[in-house]
């Protein structure tokens, strides 16, 4: 049978594959999705201890569910707001590179 | 959900996860994006979470990744050239990331809840029901406070990608 923990590892691989991303990668645009990557493995974890605790009512626990839909809200804003600011980048370095922006006066 | 499905879906979203961050395509990247995140939303849908699995969908499947492969074009971003690799900075990162991944596993082994099964469930759900309900009673203010956030974003957004009047 599938135990709680199950989800948990794989929850807690694709944060470190995630993490990893942000760290090795130098594309602004990949690292955005490695970002997106953790959210969601943060969101598997919620939702299977949302329905590992079923209370009286025999009803998973909803209030995580409700959590993970602000996390899914907030990171579409997150989303839009990162690739609007790569594209100002965009316009004036011509560069989506990490290393090629390194100095702090534009 | 049989337990051969749960595998199958979960070997399917960390290895396209894995994907993404090994491709050097940023437009393959975004794709294996998707299948992972579709992976997911079957994991979500096998912990009887429909409404969140659908949102998966629609949300990330849908208009975030469109997003994505939008702004890949408009800015017609080409596979990286190979830079020599910075040895320490690869390693390093690598190195984190494993220990924190190693970190991760030993509190779940250590912890015991963990290794007990899934309760049964007493009726069928009805999820959507549920969490519209504490939507719009608990955490009102919450989701007000989301709204604005939205809108301030999009507005942002405008801002952010408009050209600058000469």
């Amino acid at each position: 049978m599938i135990t709680l923990g199950d989800y948990l590892v794989v929850s807690a691989i694709l944060f470190t594959i995630g993490l990893a991303g942000v760290m090795l990668r130098r594309n602004l645009i990949v690292i955005l999705m490695s970002l997106e990557l953790m959210l969601n493995a943060a969101n598997l974890s919620l939702v299977a201890f949302s329905r590992f605790r079923v209370g009286a009512n025999g009803l998973p626990d909803y209030n995580a569910q409700v959590f993970v839909f602000f996390v899914i809200t907030v990171a579409a804003a997150e989303v839009a707001v990162g690739l609007a600011l790569i594209v100002a980048l965009y316009r004036a370095r011509q560069t989506t590179d990490v290393d090629d922006i390194t100095s702090l006066k534009f | 959900m049989s337990p051969f499905l749960f595998w199958i879906f979960a070997v399917l979203t960390v290895i396209f996860g894995a994907a993404v961050v090994l491709n050097r395509n940023p437009v393959a990247s975004a794709l294996s994006l998707v299948v992972s995140f579709l992976g997911l939303s079957a994991l979500f849908m096998s912990l009887d979470a429909f409404f969140v699995g659908i949102i998966q969908v629609l949300v990330y499947a849908g208009a975030v990744m469109v997003l994505f492969l939008f702004i890949i074009m408009l800015l017609d971003i080409r596979a990286e050239e190979r830079r020599r690799i910075n040895l320490f900075a690869a390693v390093g990162g690598i190195g984190v990331a494993v220990i924190l991944l190693v970190q991760i596993c030993t509190v779940i082994g250590h912890f015991r809840v963990a290794r007990q099964t899934f309760p049964p469930l007493a009726r069928s759900t009805d999820d959507v029901w549920n969490i519209g309900r504490l939507l719009f009673t608990n955490y009102n203010l919450p989701f007000q406070i989301i709204g604005v956030l939205v809108l301030v974003a999009t507005i942002g957004v405008v801002l952010l990608s408009r050209r600058e009047p000469r």
